[in-house]
């Protein structure tokens, strides 16, 4: 795994790994694989809670589960930055990865394709395909979108093309 | 507006003529003027051409393919016209997709289908085809626009969606499968399906449908780094399909660890986008109308100028299903293709003996048998000629692990663990 940041390594190794190869046209065999996503979905969450490093929330937002909605946060000088989450289970999954989408930041950087789809790292979709079917919608977020929010979130807050939630209203609390 | 424009230089007339006061003259003079330099405009404003029933070889410069049916009093190509009963699918209207439906299109190919769910972008304008005036439109419907103002002959539809979906992918097959343009037509309801998408993702939802449907298609990509590019052909069975081996790029010759990526996701050039559009159409018209050589693969290095071709057999173990019957299909079929080669074989003799031409062969061309060729069995990286290297990893040997469950969640029930991962949500 050269060119990944120990965190993301070592996060990626206790998730727990898939086994069933189908995609949202395969019928039972994709109820299978969605029982493996929530497995691993659900170790992950927790074991992201129990490490005080909480960072997304996502569910399922059909009944077949192929598309997917949430909200992912980062924290920087002290500060947390919300955004809304989402993403489609591809016809072709899991051959090919969900395409992560943070709506929110469509056109504020660069490192994003159009609709908001972040740009992934050129180590990502070798690792992705050299662990097919092993890697699923929990190791998608863990080594795409946290590394992403970690890499481009402080330039974005830094160079004032987001703000913080409470800075545009007069905050009357404090 | 060139008849009204008329009729209110009459009235201006009529006006002057009837006014006994000659100081308003100069001010009827100047409004005449205006109107006079009005029509002369008029005269360029976007007129459309009307829609043409035959083709014509006839040379005048008031018909849009004199200079394509030249074509066939050339010998180029025996049956022009033909490219009037052709429907073609262009997946992805970007820099290379929207040159290439314009190519199509002038040439009066039959009818397209234009697939793409983006709009366009102030940021497309480095790129060929799309004008700032169509900015916010979707990408087919500005394209649709230009297109039959171009050439109204042509039949399009258009499709405003993304294929990678589930609901996508359906209308994408169920369009493919149309046959009403030409209901007599074998197989699926388009002749050729050209991939112009810019991703992995969509490049296998394209090879998924057109292993499904027994398709034929062609494949075409540009860098991320805008200097290198490629097409190839895919047919079902017979070629290898896009999951058979790792994609194949052409290496730009730029070391990666050298290629600054901080701060950009992907640079594109007009340039390198027309020439692979380019590439791509004339590659199609070659399938299509049937002359020339057809290229199995055809890579650019804008660097170099070097362009490296191969060939590429199918693989038994291809991890598409559909790749793997059409293969089962295309063993099957041998008896029948070698009887019709044979048959070719001895009308071209026959033709030959009766008209012995190019005996002099000056440039020492030697036709090498098609199973001669040497083609390369996509898988193992080794066997790539020059200049081309694989873009992913094959996936690693998988061996069956214990099953995951008795580890760490015993709960095996879709509903409980929907129920479990939203208590972990909810505090
Ligand atoms: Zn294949």
């Amino acid at each position: 795994m050269e060119g990944w940041d120990p965190n993301t390594k070592s996060a990626l190794t206790q998730i727990p790994l898939l086994s069933i190869k189908a995609g949202p046209r395969d019928g039972a065999a994709w109820t299978q694989r969605l029982k493996e996503e929530y497995k691993a979905l659900i170790a992950y969450t927790g074991m992201n809670k129990s490490n005080d490093n909480d960072w997304f929330r996502i569910s399922a937002a059909n009944s077949e589960g192929t598309r997917w909605t949430g909200k992912c946060w980062y924290v920087h000088n002290l500060l947390k930055y919300e955004f809304d989450l989402q993403f489609d289970i591809p016809v072709t999954y899991p051959l090919t990865a969900p395409e992560i989408e943070l709506p929110q930041l469509d056109g504020k950087t660069h490192k994003m394709y159009r609709g908001g789809k972040i740009c992934l790292t050129v180590h990502f979709k070798p690792l992705w395909a050299k662990n097919c079917p092993r890697f699923g919608i929990a190791h998608a977020l863990c080594l795409g979108l946290a590394p992403w929010l970690a890499a481009e979130i402080p330039i974005l807050v830094d160079s004032g093309m987001i703000k913080h939630k409470d800075d545009s209203a007069s905050s009357s609390e404090s | 507006m060139d008849v009204e424009l008329k009729e209110m230089l009459d009235d201006l007339q009529a006006l002057k003529r009837s006014l006994p006061d000659p100081s308003h003259q100069a001010s009827i003079d100047k409004l005449q003027v205006h109107v006079e330099h009005l029509t002369n405009l008029a005269q360029y404003a976007p007129a459309r051409r009307s829609k043409v029933k035959d083709m014509s070889a006839e040379v005048v410069d008031s018909n849009p393919y004199s200079r394509l049916m030249a074509l066939q009093r050339m010998g180029i190509v025996e049956n022009y016209e033909r490219i009037r009963e052709f429907s073609v699918a262009i997946v992805g209207i970007g820099g290379v997709g929207s040159v290439a439906a314009e190519m199509l299109t002038r040439c009066g190919i039959g009818r397209l289908l234009l697939y793409d769910y983006d709009k366009v972008e102030l940021a497309n304008m480095n790129r060929l085809f799309f004008r700032p005036e169509q900015v916010g439109m979707t990408k087919t419907d500005a394209a649709v626009q230009t297109l039959s103002d171009i050439n109204p002959d042509v039949v399009l539809e258009s499709y405003t969606l993304n294929i990678t979906t589930v609901q996508g992918f359906e209308t994408f097959m169920s369009s493919l499968r149309k046959k009403t343009f030409r209901p007599k037509k074998e197989g699926s309801g388009v002749d050729l399906v050209l991939s112009c998408v810019d991703n992995y993702e969509a490049r296998m939802v394209v090879n998924q449908a057109c292993n499904e449907l027994n398709q034929t298609w062609m494949e075409s990509g540009v860098s991320e780094d805008a200097v290198s590019g490629h097409i190839q052909l895919l047919i079902p069975g017979e070629t290898a399909c896009f999951a058979c081996a790792p994609p194949l790029v052409v290496a730009s010759g730029v070391d990666e660890r050298t290629l600054k990526r901080e701060g950009v996701c992907a640079a594109s050039l007009p340039t390198t986008m027309g020439v692979v559009a380019g590439l791509l159409v004339q590659n199609t018209l070659k399938f299509l109308l049937k002359f020339g050589h057809v290229s199995p693969y055809l890579g650019y290095n804008a660097l170099k100028d070097y362009f490296p071709t191969m060939e590429m057999r199918p693989n038994p173990q291809c991890s598409n299903a559909s790749c793997l019957e059409r293969q089962k299909e295309y063993l099957l079929a041998k008896p029948a293709r070698d009887a019709a080669a044979k048959a070719k074989m001895e009308a071209e003799a026959l033709v030959v003996a009766e008209c012995p031409i190019h005996v002099d062969n000056e440039w020492n061309i030697s036709v090498v048998d098609d199973s001669e060729l040497d083609r390369t069995d996509g898988r193992s990286s080794d066997a790539l000629p020059e200049g081309l290297t694989h873009e992913l990893p094959t996936a690693d040997e998988f061996e069956k692990q214990p099953t995951p469950e008795t580890t760490f969640n015993s709960v095996d029930d879709l509903d409980d663990l929907r129920r479990q991962l939203d208590a972990l949500n909810a505090d």
